[in-house]
């Protein structure tokens, strides 16, 4: 079954058929080719697929493109504002939080989320607040303080 | 991995979604937030015809007191009972819940009801709602209806809910003085099923006497357990530490887990021991 479904992608309005079954993260690689949204376990633990979708992060292996109609939607590739880095990408730059990155982009947007939620984080918060995202690099010291640094520069904007 | 064919539709209402299930069949699945059936669907455990999405209709997503009633509504996710500063004054249990439940990205979809209704003992809600002797109203195409939460689980992802019928709100007794209650379980990692947990609530009057108690166990049997030995045992009574070690042994002994990746029978059954012991003194403490 085809549905035409219209939704928002990084600001863009786009509209497009897609079929029932068609996953969320399968339509924003292959139907969009934004590929910075990754796909890991495809079983809804790993977190590398993670999206904002209405300013929610969700796991995009796990929500069906159609359900996305009439929604607006945030990828990695849709942060950085006229090519200057979010605080969250910066502070993963500062902190080389990032090992072989595939995990990346997932985390980041999950940090959006969370931040957003809890701009004050305690550590133990951070880890909590990103336990659903995997770094099979195990670089999880160095996440964790580059979304410390983000909050704190976050914080600092909004004063 | 992609679910195999099936045809999707929205019902924006109620009588949508049971104008839908009515002409589609019983091979027609409702989802709400999803993040339990459509794992199904991809590995091929289930495979409906048709799916009726019942995520966007509205009015649904509530956590209010009434009534001398706590009543949630089934489309509230997770983390709207995690954020609710109505649960986290009065109904804690949820909020030590919500925090073990999947994790947070998962939390942002799935919902109280869809975690009830999918019918899985390996699911965190239904042990709370045996604790709290939950009642849950459900519509379908010849109105509303009551079921109890100890009719409610027949099996392995069986309810009492007819195909076209809908969870649509969870009522729970309003919060009283003397009353606590704690839910724990043991995972191997963030989003794994339990290996056991634990759910109680109590309450006290003012001489400590146990006037109410319920216990419920998740991931140690067919179906979400009500450990109605232990119940017995200390309901009426002034709960003692020896009390509390023997609802520990019964808990072991009336559980029914089985040997799996997540460690034999017997050691699950040391778990529930330890958990249920853990519960019962978090609930006291919490109800003093």
């Amino acid at each position: 079954m085809k549905h035409e479904i219209t939704l928002k992608i990084n600001g863009e309005s786009i509209t497009k058929e897609v079929d029932s079954r068609l996953l969320l993260v399968h339509f924003i690689r292959e139907n969009l080719s934004l590929t910075g949204t990754h796909i890991g376990c495809d079983t809804s633990n790993c977190g590398a697929c993670t999206i904002l979708l209405d300013g929610k992060s969700i796991k995009a292996c796990t929500y069906l493109a159609v359900r996305a109609d009439g929604s607006e939607i945030t990828t990695i590739e849709g942060i950085a504002e006229d090519g200057t880095n979010h605080p969250i990408q910066k502070a993963f730059h500062d902190q080389h939080a990032l090992h072989c990155g595939f995990c990346t982009p997932g985390i980041i947007m999950r940090s959006i989320d969370f931040l957003e939620h809890n701009p004050n984080p305690t550590e133990e918060e951070i880890r909590w607040g990103i336990s659903g995202n995997l770094c099979r690099c195990t670089g999880y010291n160095n996440i964790v303080k580059a979304i410390k640094q983000a909050a704190n520069e976050m914080k600092n904007e909004t004063v | 991995m992609i679910p195999s064919n099936f045809n999707y539709h929205k019902a924006n209402t109620l009588k949508d979604a049971f104008a839908l299930s009515s002409s589609l069949g019983e091979e027609a699945k409702y989802m709400s937030g999803g993040h339990s059936l459509l794992p199904m669907m991809k590995l091929r455990f289930a495979t409906p015809t048709d799916i009726i999405d019942i995520s966007k209709i509205e009015g649904l997503s509530y956590i209010r007191e009434e009534d001398n009633l706590l009543k949630i509504g089934a489309l509230t996710t997770q983390v709207e009972m995690e954020r609710s500063s109505l649960i986290e004054e009065k109904y804690p249990i949820f909020k030590d819940a919500s925090k073990l439940i999947a994790d947070p990205a998962v939390r942002n979809c799935g919902t109280i009801g869809g975690n009830i209704a999918h019918g899985d003992a390996a699911n965190d809600q239904p042990s709370l709602m045996i604790a709290l002797r939950a009642n849950f109203v459900v519509e379908g195409p010849n109105g509303k209806r009551n079921i109890s939460v100890d009719d409610f689980f027949h099996g392995f992802y069986m309810t009492s809910l007819d195909p076209s019928e809908i969870l649509v709100e969870i009522q729970i007794p309003q919060y009283v003085d003397g009353s606590g209650s704690a839910y724990h379980k043991v995972e191997r990692k963030v989003g794994d099923y339990a290996t056991s947990g634990a759910a109680v609530y109590l309450e006290l009057d003012g001489s400590e006497y146990c006037k109410q108690i319920g216990i419920g166990l998740t991931n140690v049997s067919a179906t979400p357990m009500r450990l109605s030995r232990a119940e017995d045992l200390l309901k009426g009574k002034v709960i003692s530490n020896e009390l509390i070690q023997e609802a520990g042994k019964i808990a072991s002994e009336d559980c029914e887990p089985s040997s799996d990746l997540r460690g034999s029978e017997a050691y699950k059954r040391s778990v529930t021991n330890t958990l249920t012991k853990d519960m019962i003194n978090a609930a006291l403490g919490r109800a003093k």
